[in-house]
């Protein structure tokens, strides 16, 4: 769409400082991130661009940072716990939040303004102040599991990072499958209802197909939040359940390694890919609820 | 209103209330009884009950007080999944995520049918009202016809004995709604199905029904088959809903069985019937119908009382002449006569008298 041919000056200006913005807004998102992704590749031991890198000369290029990725058990045993926590995390998440934004979206639910702050509330409240309230209520979980019902010190920890982070992506998936349910025609379940299905086949047959869009962008930010959170993995875990962000920060502190720069560049990899799956079954699902024309 | 409960009644309401907020009924006192394969109309305004006793029949509702039974068993504690109860809704409730034959496979697999008997039925339930072609398509690309069809025939396809309808063809455009209405009667006759049919249409209700039962202010106001219910109003509510009616205010003069003089308020005398006035010196509101009001005094018998009138306004319909007086004080009071070769067309100003037969003309409550 240009200009029309009747615009003024200021109109002119506008239209062309409406783009520069724009760009720029667009610039200071993206620019971080791109950064990172050359230096990963760095053939030097250095956060920066080396003289042979600028030069494009294959000889400043490498791969190193990635086999250190790869082969270092450090890293490894990260992204394995990564790989565990995250999903565990998404599925609690997924499975409460959803029952939680249907209970709240009846009708007779008294309290549900205050219901649904509360459960909102993790996404609110500064994180640090979360992760030092989780800190003491999951110890003291911890103690009671191990020392009462005698179970292994590592499974626990993993216990008590799965349920923090479950909590953590609670608000996400309530938010967006609540949206979901406010264009839901609750006649559907009456219909269904009537032509005999019970509660649980509805809700699996007629309710969950239609509010799977929200479902599924939920879980991944729910899946996101915990693959990205280092604030309360420090509190709650210990060394042995350390993450992928975990080890970043570690990384940080202890010795400057560019692998960082590896492992943010796969992540954020994963993330594009995650979205745009995501992104493709939510279309997919569209069309199949005779949204958009298929 | 027989309401009384007999052996062979299919539905039966035995006072039924329901209230919301548990100070307002919304249901008072509701008696109804309904024979097997009869299609009933519940008829009202907005807000008279007719929906939630509809939706109680259904199960998506309690009823705060009463029995309701299906086929001599009370189904009050019996989930809206277990009652078997087909029905179609306003705005149609097909599951827009399955298509055509999914939507009606629905209620089989719930019945755990098996498939080939399956898709015979459905097969038949599309066939019946003309939609084989659309089984694969989904609701979407279907249009709101097409859609209430479907609607109708996954509401038949588990064969259940009483079908509830809530004002299907609300949405509908009119010729449309003609035609389904046409072919909904078609397919209860022919099913023998038992229908509950809701709507504010007066239309819709006289010409589908087998019984109408009128509600207003929570109560059914009166239960009669269409003709009865038109030309035999039983109360002023009943008579103002139903078609285009004449008022009169008056006070009953003379009783003498089934007819009764009525002085009208600025002092004329008019015979009528009386239905809900029993003696002299009560309050009335008589109603005559447009069409009963006759202007040829030959017809009428010779001792008739007759009323002075002036056109006001007469407006060609086509096949009727619809012309405004003023009567007894009463600039609405409208006759409706037929466009014959012999009818005269009144222009306004022009006096005349007009009579009817005592029967027509209804003393009701005031």
């Amino acid at each position: 769409m240009g200009l029309p041919p009747y615009a003024t000056l200021g109109q002119r200006i506008w239209y062309y400082s409406f783009r520069v913005i724009c760009g720029l807004i667009f610039f200071f998102l993206v620019a971080p991130i791109v950064v990172v992704m050359p230096l990963s590749f760095n053939a030097q031991d250095f956060f920066t661009f080396t003289p042979e890198m600028l030069r494009l000369d294959p000889e400043g290029y490498s791969l190193k940072h990635y086999r250190d990725f790869f082969t270092n058990p450090q890293w490894q045993l990260a992204l394995k716990n990564s790989l565990i926590i995250a999903p565990l995390a998404t599925i609690i998440s997924v499975s409460l939040g959803t029952l939680a934004a249907i209970g709240l979206s009846q009708s007779h639910v008294p309290f549900k303004g205050t219901i649904m702050a509360i459960l909102i509330s993790p996404m609110i409240v500064p994180l640090i102040i979360s992760a030092t309230g989780m800190f003491f209520f999951y110890a003291q979980l911890g103690n009671w599991l191990e020392g009462t019902l005698g179970l292994d010190k590592g499974f626990v920890g993993y216990v008590k990072v799965v349920l923090a982070h479950a909590v953590l992506g609670i608000p996400f998936v309530i938010i967006t499958v609540t949206a979901t349910l406010v264009g839901f025609d609750h006649s559907l379940t009456r219909a269904a209802a009537n032509m005999g299905a019970g509660p649980v086949t509805t809700f699996f047959r007629v309710q969950m197909p239609l509010i799977l869009p929200g479902v599924i962008s939920g879980g991944l930010f729910a899946f996101i939040t915990s693959f990205d959170e280092v604030v309360v993995v420090l509190f709650v875990g210990s060394a042995s359940q350390k993450t992928l962000p975990w080890q970043m920060f570690i990384g940080l502190r202890e010795q400057i390694s560019p692998t960082i720069l590896a492992v943010a560049t796969i992540l954020v990899v994963i993330s594009i890919a995650l979205l745009t799956t995501v992104e493709l079954l939510r279309r997919r699902s569209e069309r199949l609820r005779g949204l958009s024309p298929g | 209103m027989a309401n009384t409960a007999t052996d062979h009644a299919f539905v039966e309401f035995e006072r039924v209330q329901k209230s919301y907020d548990g100070e307002i009924l919304v249901v008072k006192d509701l008696n109804l009884s309904m024979p097997k394969g009869e299609f009933l109309t519940m008829l009202g305004p907005s807000g008279s009950g007719k929906t939630t006793c509809l939706m109680m029949l259904a199960g998506f509702e309690t009823a705060t007080h009463g029995e309701i039974k299906l086929g001599g068993k009370p189904i009050n504690n019996i989930p809206p999944h277990k009652r078997g109860i087909g029905m179609v809704f306003q705005n149609y409730a097909l599951f827009p995520h399955m298509t055509v034959a999914e939507n009606l496979s629905f209620p089989l697999e719930v019945r755990k049918i098996g498939k080939s008997e399956r898709e015979e039925k459905i097969m038949r339930a599309l066939g019946m009202v003309q939609m084989q072609d659309f089984a694969g398509r989904r609701p979407a690309q279907l249009s709101g016809g097409q859609q209430q069809r479907i609607a109708l025939s996954r509401a038949l396809v588990f064969e259940p004995e009483l079908v509830l309808m809530d004002e299907p063809l609300g949405a509908l455009d009119k010729q449309l709604r003609e035609t389904l209405q046409f072919e909904i009667t078609r397919l209860a006759h022919n099913l023998g199905i038992t229908t509950v049919y809701v709507t504010h249409d007066q239309t819709e209700a006289l010409t589908m029904s087998d019984r109408v039962a009128v509600f207003d202010d929570g109560r059914i106001q009166q239960l009669a088959p269409p003709d009865q219910l038109y030309e035999e109003p039983e109360n002023s509510f009943v008579a103002q809903f139903i078609g285009e009616n004449n008022t009169l205010m008056g006070t009953v003069s003379k009783i003498a069985g089934d007819q009764c003089e009525v002085t009208l308020d600025d002092g004329e005398i008019i015979d009528a019937k009386p239905v809900n006035v029993t003696e002299v010196g009560q309050r009335t509101r008589v109603s005559i119908r447009p069409e009963r009001v006759e202007m040829n005094k030959e017809r009428l018998s010779p001792d008739a009382h007759t009323l002075k009138a002036e056109v006001l306004e007469f407006i060609y319909m086509g096949d009727i002449f619809r012309t405004r007086l003023r009567v007894a004080g009463n600039d609405d009071f409208v006759i409706k006569t037929r466009n014959a070769p012999d009818q005269v067309r009144l222009t306004p100003g022009t006096q005349i008298d007009i009579g009817w037969l005592p029967q027509d003309c209804r003393a009701l409550d005031a």
